[in-house]
């Protein structure tokens, strides 16, 4: 059976998605979710260390657990394929079917067969399931949600990241 | 708020569909009740929707979650189309609140349940219960776990 219960938020690790320095951030973001959309281009010019971690809930927005899986198929291709994706994703939130998704590969020069059976590969599934199930046994009830220094915040997620950055 | 220890109050009350579902139809199994504000509210759909992706762990520790909310029938059976979840949703709508007060979970000044947790055993008797600080607070799901976890010991 699953372990769901309680547990600290997973420290950064190899596995993880990560870029920019400063001081570490871990957000559990959607890219299904339109309120991540709009926060992204704020929060992503913030001078911090951004660790992104899966959290698509998926019965409430059907093509979340696709394009979650589309951008670690991409990182399966290409070193940036990962973050190339996820950004475009959050840039335009109005195509997110599956030939939308093709286009995109297709700009970032991925091979498309390729990428279609990675997305809907066992493996690339798992990986975003494992960063779901620590969002959930950390107490992640809704997205965005950040951690800084391992505390989970609360309220106005950008006022709060900001505080964080060093003056 | 109900204590764990306590007998959990009877009720029937009508789900999305306008079924009556009574509390002993759960008699045998473990029962998390989930009241909630509002069908619709955007931290109720959170909640509901994390809550949803994990409704098969809940089902393998032995336990059913059901909503209740203050929210008739119909508007329960638009909310769960909207959000896409599975779980029951009970209508404490008339006489309102009726039910959500026997567990000491209705915000008389507001009108709606408080964001409450129960979880009631096999026997029907209150285990344990959790009550969010303010209601825009949402119970993580881990909460739910821990809770069966330590019940079945």
């Amino acid at each position: 059976m699953v372990d769901l219960r309680s547990a600290a938020v997973p420290p950064i690790g190899p596995t993880d998605h990560v870029r920019g320095s400063g001081p570490e951030a871990i957000l559990y973001l959607d890219l299904g979710c339109p309120r991540c959309a709009a926060e992204w281009p704020m929060v992503k010019r913030l001078g911090l260390r951004l660790c992104v971690r899966h959290f698509p809930l998926a019965a409430k927005r059907p093509r979340s657990l696709a394009l979650h899986a589309a951008a670690e198929a991409a990182a399966l291709q290409r070193a940036d394929g990962f973050w190339a994706l996820w950004d475009s994703i959050y840039a335009d939130h109005g195509h997110l079917d599956d030939p939308h998704l093709w286009e995109r590969g297709r700009r970032l020069g991925l091979e498309l067969t390729r990428f279609d059976a990675d997305r809907r590969s066992e493996v690339v599934a798992a990986r975003v399931q494992a960063d779901f199930r620590g969002g959930i046994r950390a107490g992640v009830a809704g997205t965005p949600t950040a951690f800084i220094g391992g505390e989970r915040i609360a309220g106005d997620l950008l006022a709060s990241l900001e505080s964080e950055v060093p003056l | 708020m109900i204590e764990p220890g306590t007998q959990a109050p009877e009720f029937t009350l009508p789900n999305q569909k306008g079924e009556p579902i009574a509390l002993a139809d759960f008699r045998g199994g473990k029962l998390v009740l989930c009241f909630y504000p509002n069908d619709f509210s955007p931290v109720c759909g959170d909640q509901l929707s994390v809550y949803q992706e994990v409704l098969p762990q809940i089902a393998e520790a032995g336990a059913e979650l059901v909503g209740i909310s203050t929210d008739g029938s119909w508007a329960h059976n638009a909310f769960r189309k909207q959000l896409g979840l599975q779980m029951t949703l009970l209508s404490d709508f008339h006489p309102k609140g009726e039910v959500t007060r026997a567990y000491g979970a209705y915000i008389e000044e507001r009108g709606h349940p408080n964001r409450s947790l129960v979880l009631i055993d096999e026997a029907g008797v209150v285990r344990w219960v959790h009550e969010s600080p303010t209601p825009l607070e949402i119970p993580g799901a881990n909460l739910i776990f821990d809770a069966l976890d330590a019940v079945s010991e």
